[in-house]
C-alpha cells in the first residue's frame, strides 16, 4: 500500500528488494549444502518452503482480506491425500496427481467458502475451524488409506516420466520454483483489478457495495485460489515426506500456519516465507533442546506479537527506515 | 411531464413497533435537486438507506428509471446508477484518495475479475478519477492516504467517488454535516454545479444550503411527508413552520 506522498508508479519497491533477497538466499542453500554432507539442511529448508506456500496463501486471505481462516490445514491435507491415495493405486504421475490435488482442494474451498463467507469475524474463524475438523475426522476414518496411522508413499511421483521429485536436490528446486511461482502469482493478484476489489472489501465492504461490487464473489474466488495454493503445498509435502497423515489437517496445524503469518508479518507475502522459516527452524532447534519446546516458543511468540506489530519483517523494515 | 428518475410509492419501514417510514410517496425528476428535511429522528437517513438498498422495505415500491428496484441488493442498484454518500463518512481509509475514486471508475468499466496487470497503472481508470478529484477540489491530495485527509476533504472525497460512478441519481445524506463554514460554502458551489447534470436527492440540516439549492423540498416528520413543493411554498406552509421550520429559521 502506498504511503502518503509516495509516487504510485514506483517500479522497484522495498517489497521487491526483500523478496529478491529471500529468494536468492533460498536458491543458494543447496550450493552450501552440497559442500558438506548436509542433506539434513536441504530437507529442512525444503520443508520450510513447502509450508511457506501454504502460509503465503493464508496471508493472501488474512493479510489482504481480513479473512482469518482457521481451517487452512484442511486444504494442505486434501492436496496431500490426493497424492497419497492416487499413489496407493499405482498412479505416480505428477501431471495427473497435481491437477487432482489442486482440483480437490479448490472444490473443497468453493463448497465451504460459499457457507463460511456469509459470516464475519469470530464466526468466520469458528466455521472454517469446523470445516477443517470435518476434513480431519473424515481422513482419520479412511480405513483403506491407513485411518489414524496415515499412508506411506512407496515412491515419489514422476513428472512426465522424469524422476524430478526423487532426488533431494531436484525436489528442492521444484519446491523452490513452486514457491517462487506462488509468490509471483499472489503479488500480481493483489495489485490487479481483482486484488484491488478484494483489498477494498477488507477496508470497507459497505462502501464497496455502494459503488457496485458484490464483495462475496471476489472473496470466494480469493478463497478458492488460496485453497488451491495450499493444496499444492500438500501435494509437495506428501512427496517430500513420502507420507500422508490426518495430522496434516489438524486444527493445531491450521493454528501453526496462522502463527507463521503473524510471526513473519502479515499483509506482506514475503513475511509468510520468513514466518514459516522462523517457526520451523525454531521448532527444529528448540525441540532439540527439550521436548517441551513450546514452553520457550510460546513466550517468544508473545514478545513478537506485543512488541513487533509488523512481525519479524516489520522489525527489519523499521530499522532500515531509520538509517 | 417527463417520467421521474426516482419514484417512491407508499414506501414503509418499521423497526419493531416503531414506524420509521410511513407511506412515503415522492419523486425526483431529471435535472432536479429534491431536498428532504425534517427534525432529528424523522426517518431521513432510513429513507436514503431504503432507496440505496442498504435497508429492505416492508411495503411500497421503489421505481428507478421506470424499473422496480425494491427487491434489488445494494450493489445491483449501484450498478444501475444509484450513487450515495453517507452521513458518517464511508471511504476506504487504507487507499489513497486517487485509488478510492479509481476503484469506483473500475466498477463501471469492464470486468474486475482480471488477475494480472497493475490496476494502479491503468490510465483508463486514473484519468477519470483525477477529473472527479479536480472537480471536488482534491486534485492536489490525490496521493494522500484517505485516512490522513481532513474531515472536510473526506466529505469531498465521498462526492468524488459518487461522481466517478457517473450516477443517474445521487443520494446525499447530510454532506455538510460537521464541515466548517468555508467548506460548506464550497460544497454549495459544487452542488450547484452538479445539479442539472445529475438528479439529486439531498438530506440536509443546513437550511441555508437547502434553500439555496433545492428545486423542491419535502418535509418529513415521524416518517410521514408533511408537505412537499417549491421552497417558497414550503417556507410559507403554516404546518411546516409550527412543526419544524419555526425554531430553525429564527
Amino acid at each position: 500500500m502506498s504511503k502518503p506522498g509516495a509516487k504510485p508508479a514506483r517500479r522497484v519497491s522495498r517489497a521487491d528488494v526483500i523478496a529478491a533477497a529471500i529468494f536468492l538466499l533460498l536458491a543458494a542453500v543447496p550450493l552450501g549444502a552440497s559442500m558438506g554432507t548436509e542433506s539434513y539442511l536441504l530437507a529442512l529448508v525444503t520443508r520450510v518452503m513447502i509450508f511457506a506456500i501454504a502460509a503465503l496463501a493464508l496471508d493472501l486471505l488474512v493479510g489482504y482480506g481480513a479473512l482469518v481462516s482457521f481451517g487452512h490445514a484442511a486444504f494442505v491435507g486434501l492436496g496431500a491425500y490426493a497424492a497419497g491415495i492416487l499413489a496407493s493405486h499405482g498412479i505416480n504421475e505428477a501431471l495427473i496427481a497435481l491437477p487432482v490435488a489442486l482440483a480437490v482442494s479448490m472444490l473443497f474451498a468453493l463448497a465451504t467458502g460459499i457457507v463460511c463467507l456469509r459470516t464475519r469475524g469470530v464466526y468466520f474463524i469458528m466455521i472454517t475451524l469446523a470445516f477443517g475438523q470435518m476434513a480431519f475426522f473424515t481422513a482419520s476414518s479412511l480405513a483403506p488409506y491407513g485411518g489414524d496411522d496415515g499412508l506411506t508413499l512407496r515412491t515419489r511421483d514422476m513428472v512426465a516420466g522424469l524422476p524430478l521429485l526423487a532426488g533431494d536436490h531436484s525436489l528442492y528446486y521444484v519446491v523452490f520454483a513452486c514457491l517462487l511461482g506462488a509468490y509471483a502469482l499472489c503479488r500480481a493478484l493483489i495489485a490487479s483489478r481483482f486484488g484491488r476489489v478484494f483489498r477494498g472489501a477488507r477496508e470497507n465492504p459497505t462502501r464497496m457495495a455502494t459503488i457496485g461490487f458484490e464483495v462475496f464473489r471476489y472473496q470466494l474466488v480469493a478463497y478458492v485460489i488460496a485453497g488451491g495454493l495450499a493444496g499444492l503445498s500438500g501435494f509437495l509435502l506428501a512427496n517430500a515426506t513420502d507420507f500422508v497423515s490426518p495430522a496434516y489437517m489438524s486444527w493445531q496445524r491450521s493454528g501453526e500456519l496462522i502463527i507463521m503469518v503473524l510471526l513473519g508479518g502479515m499483509g506482506t507475502l514475503y513475511g509468510a516465507i520468513v514466518g514459516a522459516a522462523a517457526f520451523l527452524l525454531a521448532e527444529e532447534w528448540l525441540s532439540g533442546l527439550t521436548e517441551h519446546w513450546k514452553m520457550i516458543f510460546g513466550p517468544l511468540l508473545i514478545i513478537v506479537v506485543l512488541f513487533a506489530r509488523g512481525g519479524l519483517v516489520g522489525v527489519l523494515m523499521s530499522r532500515s527506515r531509520h538509517d | 411531464m417527463t417520467e421521474p428518475v426516482l419514484r417512491l410509492e407508499g414506501l414503509r419501514k418499521s423497526f419493531g413497533g416503531l414506524t420509521v417510514t410511513d407511506n412515503v410517496t415522492l419523486d425526483v425528476v431529471a435535472g432536479e435537486l429534491h431536498a428532504v428535511i425534517g427534525p432529528n429522528g424523522a426517518g431521513k437517513t432510513t429513507l436514503i438507506n431504503q432507496v440505496s438498498g442498504m435497508l429492505s422495505s416492508d411495503g411500497g415500491r421503489i421505481l428507478f428509471a421506470g424499473a422496480d428496484v425494491t427487491r434489488l441488493p445494494m450493489h445491483a442498484r449501484a450498478a444501475l446508477g444509484i450513487a450515495r454518500s453517507f452521513q458518517i463518512t464511508s471511504i476506504l481509509p487504507g487507499f489513497s484518495a486517487l485509488e478510492n475514486v479509481a476503484i469506483a471508475v473500475q466498477a463501471r468499466s469492464g470486468t474486475s475479475f482480471r488477475f494480472f496487470g497493475r490496476a494502479a497503472a491503468e490510465q483508463a481508470l486514473n484519468a477519470p478519477a483525477m477529473e472527479a478529484l479536480a472537480e471536488t477540489g482534491l486534485a492536489a491530495r490525490a496521493h494522500v492516504l484517505a485516512a490522513h485527509l481532513s474531515h472536510g476533504e473526506r466529505r469531498a472525497l465521498e462526492l468524488a467517488i459518487a461522481l466517478a460512478m457517473q450516477p443517474r441519481l445521487l443520494l446525499l445524506d447530510e454532506p455538510m454535516a460537521g464541515t466548517s463554514h468555508e467548506e460548506t460554502e464550497r460544497l454549495i458551489v459544487l452542488l450547484r454545479r452538479l445539479k442539472g447534470r445529475v438528479p439529486i436527492m439531498l438530506v440536509e440540516h443546513d437550511m441555508n444550503a437547502v434553500f439555496a439549492l433545492a428545486d423542491r423540498i419535502s418535509v418529513l416528520i415521524y416518517g410521514r411527508i408533511l408537505a412537499s413543493g417549491p421552497p417558497d411554498a414550503v417556507r410559507a406552509d403554516p404546518q411546516v413552520v409550527t412543526a419544524y421550520l419555526g425554531e430553525e429559521m429564527e
